[in-house]
């Protein structure tokens, strides 16, 4: 492997490796034909970040010969090539990325002005392919938006807040902090922004729905669009099922595929912290209608209606999801655990690259029994 | 309850902004009370927050462009909620070039203080973006502990040098000791003074002159026969000193301090619709 980059796409290149540090502890990266992929998942693998590199990025780009190559390696030790991204623009003129088979090491060259030259040599190991199983074109609900929208948007949350809650319905976006329900939070400030239909670039929603996500990896690819003025596209379904973040250029793609809570832990903290609001026929803005005594009739109400959106009998996350065959096996894993559990682990199969499907389940198998127990050692702690 | 705010004025904004700021830099928990007239940021001295006390006190028409109030009843037409003052502080940086901030007493799960700012958008509609932060009401039979502070009967009165440089005075004091003694006298001097078992350091401000108190202040009243070169001086603890200094905002007019001999240190900050007071008691 060999590919170069140059000018402002090795600015590119290092705001995607730290987007991705958002994501997980490790970068893997799969050199193939079609461009350089360069992936993370985190930990308990509710979260997944691509991005995918046209060859076209790149000033000069060659695939490995061997075509089966993939590596992975600590994202810090990458991070810390790419460390200062005001410096880098200032000197860096070049960025070179190579694969010593000889060494075993992946070289990453920085030709700066003066002719200086910065060398890291990065040792990795050998994995296989990592991959989300998702299908962002199957979802209903489509949001497009310039980054400066969404950055405006993320700054009114707390840096403390983990998850956010994204309720739509025909013509309103509403996101609110998420808040566990027990006790202790029931303090914590609640957050809550409404955007009109009309700030997006494009606003397709078939289905009123209300998600809830992480913040933090939202966070890392609004970090990336945002240096390169992409818009940010969001596709999503129902609680439970994935939500998909898309940044899309001509060389490249990004895709970070989040974990949302599921319906049965969602609809609780739905009913117990928020209002009505996602209705379409109420009238969105009562808090900015000039009635005062509109909050004396709120006092007096003692329950609070739950969401008209909320389906009536919540069914199990098992049947609301939509998965592809080969998830079998995680699927039952997710039915036997406790009702309490946060985010699905959900769309991994960790696929070799090999045609053979014997060999795929295997490896699903495999990299699924340790999922569980990693979602357990994080729930116990 | 009722209790209905609107500010539209962004440099009303930015000032209440900081007025809040500065509270929430000096407590995690205050109580506001609210009055047809004022809002008051109230922190009554107790152990658990090292006995410091504060009082701060607004002028409601300065700042607000509608302000609605219904107290409990109509004798006692006040509220008295206990906020924390930086979920407010952060509300309203969220709202800095907003068009409007209304400002409300809610029940929602809990008795919220909602603050809601009306953005600027990209569209025709405005962004809204609403905080609900929780507030306990507190009842009338508490009120008591919350009424304005006692003007002490100070030995000295004596208007502070610039709060810059007594910032950069007492910070870099804080390094050498964990107790500050101020002291002054009605000759216009002050003092601040550490004192370890290694090292002694004293600054000296002079000139600064004593605020001429009225008939009701002690200052020429009922200690007329003091001596203005004798000092007054009480010891405190130079955390709270600092933290004061460092969290003001408000750019007072005019700055002063009481001493009482030994008990109480005493400082006053005025701005045109503002008033600050804190109490930071004296340590042995």
């Amino acid at each position: 492997m060999d590919c170069v980059a140059t000018g402002a796409n090795v600015k590119v290149l290092a705001k995607a490796i730290h987007s991705l540090s958002r994501i997980g502890e490790e970068l893997y990266l799969e050199p193939v034909d079609d461009g350089l992929a360069l992936r993370s998942v985190n930990s308990s693998r509710s979260a997944f970040a691509s991005f995918q590199l046209s060859p076209l990025f790149f000033q000069r780009y060659q695939a490995p010969t061997d075509q089966s190559f993939r590596c992975k390696m600590p994202i810090k030790s990458v991070q810390a090539v790419f460390k200062s991204l005001s410096s880098l623009e200032r000197s860096v003129e070049k960025c070179r990325i190579q694969l010593n088979s000889e060494k075993s090491r992946l070289t990453i060259t920085l030709h700066c002005k003066h002719g200086l030259l910065k060398t890291h040599n990065l040792s990795f190991q050998d994995c296989e392919s990592l991959q989300a199983v998702f299908d962002k074109e199957s979802c209903t609900n489509v949001l497009q938006a310039q980054p400066r929208l969404m950055v405006d948007t993320v700054l009114h949350f707390p840096p403390s807040l983990e998850e956010v809650n994204l309720s739509v319905s025909s013509d309103r976006v509403w996101l609110r902090n998420h808040v566990e329900d027990d006790a202790d939070s029931s303090r914590a400030m609640m957050t809550e922004l409404c955007l009109s239909s009309e700030e997006f670039d494009h606003f397709a929603i078939s289905s009123q729905t209300s998600i809830t996500f992480c913040l933090k990896e939202l966070r890392g690819l609004l970090g990336f669009a945002e240096s390169s003025c992409l818009p940010i596209s969001m596709y999503f379904d129902e609680p439970g099922s994935p939500v998909i973040l898309n940044v899309t250029d001509s060389v490249l793609e990004a895709n970070f595929v989040l974990a949302t809570l599921s319906e049965d832990s969602h609809s609780k903290n739905h009913v117990n912290s928020n209002t009505k609001r996602p209705d379409a026929e109420q009238p969105p803005d009562d808090f900015m209608s000039d009635d005062m005594d509109s909050f004396l009739i709120a006092m007096e109400t003692s329950e609070l209606p739950g969401p008209s959106h909320v389906p009536t009998s919540p069914l199990q996350p098992i049947n609301n999801r939509k998965h592809s065959a080969s998830d079998d096996e995680e699927e039952e894993a997710l039915a036997e655990r406790p009702p309490n559990k946060k985010f699905c682990s959900l769309f991994f199969g960790s696929v070799l690259p090999t045609p053979s499907l014997t060999n795929q389940t295997i490896q699903s198998q495999e990299v699924l029994a340790s999922d569980s127990e990693d979602e357990n050692q994080t729930e116990t702690s | 309850m009722k209790f209905r705010a609107k500010i539209v004025d962004v440099g009303c904004l930015n000032h209440f902004t900081r007025v809040v700021n500065t509270v929430s830099k000096l407590t995690k928990a205050c109580v506001l009370r609210l009055t047809c007239d004022h809002l008051y940021f109230v922190l009554s001295g107790r152990v658990a927050t090292g006995g410091v006390s504060m009082w701060c006190e607004l002028l409601q028409v300065n700042f607000f462009d509608e302000f609605q109030l219904e107290g409990v009843s109509a004798d006692a037409n006040e509220i008295f909620l206990e906020v924390a003052p930086e979920n407010l502080s952060r509300a309203l940086k969220t709202a800095q070039n907003a068009k409007s901030v209304k400002i409300k007493l809610t029940k929602k799960s809990c008795p919220c203080l909602t603050l809601a700012a009306e953005l600027p958008s990209l569209s025709s509609l405005s962004r809204v973006v609403t905080h609900d932060l929780p507030v306990d009401v507190i009842p009338r039979r508490l009120w008591y502990d919350f009424r304005e502070p006692q003007m002490p009967e100070f030995d000295v009165s004596i208007y502070l040098p610039p709060l810059k440089t007594m910032k950069s005075v007492v910070d870099r004091m804080k390094n050498l000791s964990n107790y500050l003694v101020v002291e002054a006298n009605l000759n216009g001097k002050m003092n601040l003074k550490i004192e370890t078992d290694l090292v002694s350091v004293t600054t000296h401000f002079k000139e600064l002159g004593n605020p001429p108190w009225g008939e009701d202040g002690s200052q020429s009243s009922s200690r007329t026969h003091r001596e203005p070169e004798l000092m007054a001086e009480t010891r405190v603890d130079i955390r709270k000193l600092q933290q004061f200094l460092t969290g003001q905002q408000v750019n007072p007019s005019r700055a002063m301090c009481n001493i009482v001999d030994g008990r109480i240190l005493h400082l006053i900050f005025l701005h045109e619709d503002v008033s600050l007071q804190y109490f930071i008691p004296a340590v042995v």
